[in-house]
């Protein structure tokens, strides 16, 4: 194996490990921040990665077959293939990933392929609520995907192109360069398109630890569940940088990544500490109405300018 | 009851035929805790990441309610309720138990993952309390799955619970909480006084 291609996959290695821990301790600091807006103190900010190590450590796991297996595998490949082919920092020989081979549509590939696999998973489980949660769980992605991507496609109309890094290239030139203030509607509709892809309030239903149904992780104990959690980490860093390229300018260094990632994650928290939860059917009437129509509207504009 | 291969499996004589085939005969087995120093450090982990089981078996359930509000904020030392038996660490019984629920604490203790940790809580589930001459309740829940830690009242306070937190996470650092394996190798024991009481038991012998 010659030196370049050994390079390559040592920064990549660096690439997901950063990540993994940012997404985790992202996790913690917002589940802290939530925790004060509720007038507690909340759990310690590495506290996921004590869950995972317990979870590990555990010394016996149930398995109900080869699908059970394969659902947090399917999953984790989901995240992966999600981060691997954005470019999280401009220009860096770290972390642009694999992003030249890959474009937008391929990441939002990504992101359904690991909740499909998983509900395959879920349903060799057994569990009669693995079904339930995995149908929830289903239904509103398709119903969040549809404003999604109806502002990416905006994004294409804009800006010409469906690779990543020619949509950050072309918000390189100040501020008001940013789709956000170019694209505005786009924006919107994909914010609203972020927090169910979160799963933020109002749409946690379908993962909310205090609902027995709690989504495809519903059977999956110890080892199975650690993987799940990683991934969990891994695939909200890959989310919020997509939505960092794709809206706010991308970053050319990996401090500006992680403020950038940083202060979206914190609007999404705005949102999700003032509501409560919507049902899965009023959350799917809810996507299919006004985010949709801004997405319309963003599309309708763009064509015309 | 062994099959030819010499390995012990379970008879499940109280399944009907026609249900035996959909649940699991294999004897459950004891895991051995790993070396020392590995062992340390997953036991740092489970005392920092205690996970209980989101069922109320009795009227203690209700302290446990408070715990997760503001005032005494559980969540800040790493215990968080979980909703199904595979991904939670700890069994609180709280109160009396009901024969009838005495069934479902078997059926969700046997699907919980080694190791497990049960916190006993209040005094009917001790010595009886307020119903130990009740035809319905059982006395003494250590005689039908091991318990780690009791915390007596009638409820005790929910700082009296988190006492009791605190001693169970003494005795994980300790590796004194081997009742997942301590429950294996009673097996018969156990077993026998389950099925004593349980005159209903239309399960399989061990819920996996």
């Amino acid at each position: 194996m010659n030196l370049q291609l050994l390079t390559k996959i040592g920064y990549t290695c660096i690439s997901i490990a950063v990540m993994v821990i940012y997404g985790l301790l992202a996790g913690g600091i917002m589940a802290r921040i939530r925790a004060r807006a509720y007038g507690r103190y909340g759990i310690p900010v590495w506290q996921p990665f004590l869950d995972i190590l317990k979870n590990i450590t555990q010394r016996s796991a149930i398995s109900h077959g080869m699908m059970f297996y394969l659902g947090p595998v399917f999953r984790l490949t989901g995240g992966l293939g999600t981060y691997l082919f954005i470019p999280a920092v401009l220009g860096s020989a770290i972390f642009s990933n694999f992003s030249s081979a890959g474009d937008i549509f391929l990441v939002m590939y990504f992101i359904f392929l690991g909740q499909l696999g998983m509900a395959l998973g879920a349903g060799e489980g057994g569990h009669p609520y693995s079904g339930i949660a995995t149908a929830r769980g289903l239904a509103q992605m398709s119903a969040f995907e549809l404003p999604f991507a109806l502002s990416v496609i905006s994004l294409a109309i804009q800006y010409d192109t469906f690779s990543i890094i020619k949509i950050v290239e072309a918000q390189q030139y100040g501020v008001l360069s940013w789709t956000m203030f170019t694209n505005p509607l786009a924006t919107i509709a994909g914010f609203i398109a972020l927090l169910g892809m979160n799963m933020n309030a109002p749409f946690n239903i379908v993962i909310a630890p205090q609902e027995v149904p709690l989504g495809p992780p519903t059977e999956y104990p110890s080892q199975f569940l650690s993987m799940l959690q990683t991934n969990r980490g891994l695939f909200l860093a890959a989310k919020l940088t997509l939505f960092m390229n794709l809206f706010f300018g991308g970053a050319t260094s990996i401090w500006m990544l992680f403020v950038k990632t940083f202060i979206i994650l914190l609007a999404n928290l705005f949102v999700s500490v003032s509501f409560p939860r919507y049902k899965p059917e009023q959350s799917i009437r809810f996507f299919l109405k006004y985010p949709t129509v801004i997405g319309i509207l963003s599309i309708v504009f763009m064509m015309f300018k | 009851m062994k099959n030819k291969n010499d390995k012990k499996i379970l008879e499940n004589a109280d399944l009907k035929p026609i249900d035996k085939d959909l649940f699991s005969n294999a004897y459950p087995e004891t895991v051995p805790p790993l070396n020392k120093y590995m062992e340390k450090l997953a036991n740092w982990a489970r005392a920092n990441s205690l996970w209980f089981l989101a069922f109320g078996t009795g009227c203690g359930a209700i302290e446990l309610r408070p715990l997760l509000t503001s005032r005494f904020d559980i969540y800040s030392k790493g215990i968080a309720p979980r909703p199904t038996p595979r991904q939670s660490g700890v069994f609180i019984i709280g109160g009396y138990s009901s024969v009838k629920t005495l069934k479902r604490i078997i059926r969700s203790y046997e699907q919980m993952q080694n190791p497990k940790f049960v916190i006993s809580l209040c005094s009917c589930s001790i010595n009886g309390g307020m119903y130990f001459d009740s035809y319905n309740t059982i006395n003494q829940i250590d005689k039908y799955i091991p318990v780690d830690v009791f915390i007596t009242g009638c409820m005790p306070r929910p700082e009296a619970i988190m006492a009791g937190f605190d001693k169970l996470k003494e005795r994980i650092l300790a590796g004194k909480t081997e009742g997942a394996n301590k429950y294996v190798e009673n097996f018969e024991y156990y077993k026998a006084n389950q099925k004593k009481i349980i005159k209903d038991w239309n399960m399989p012998d061990y819920n996996w």
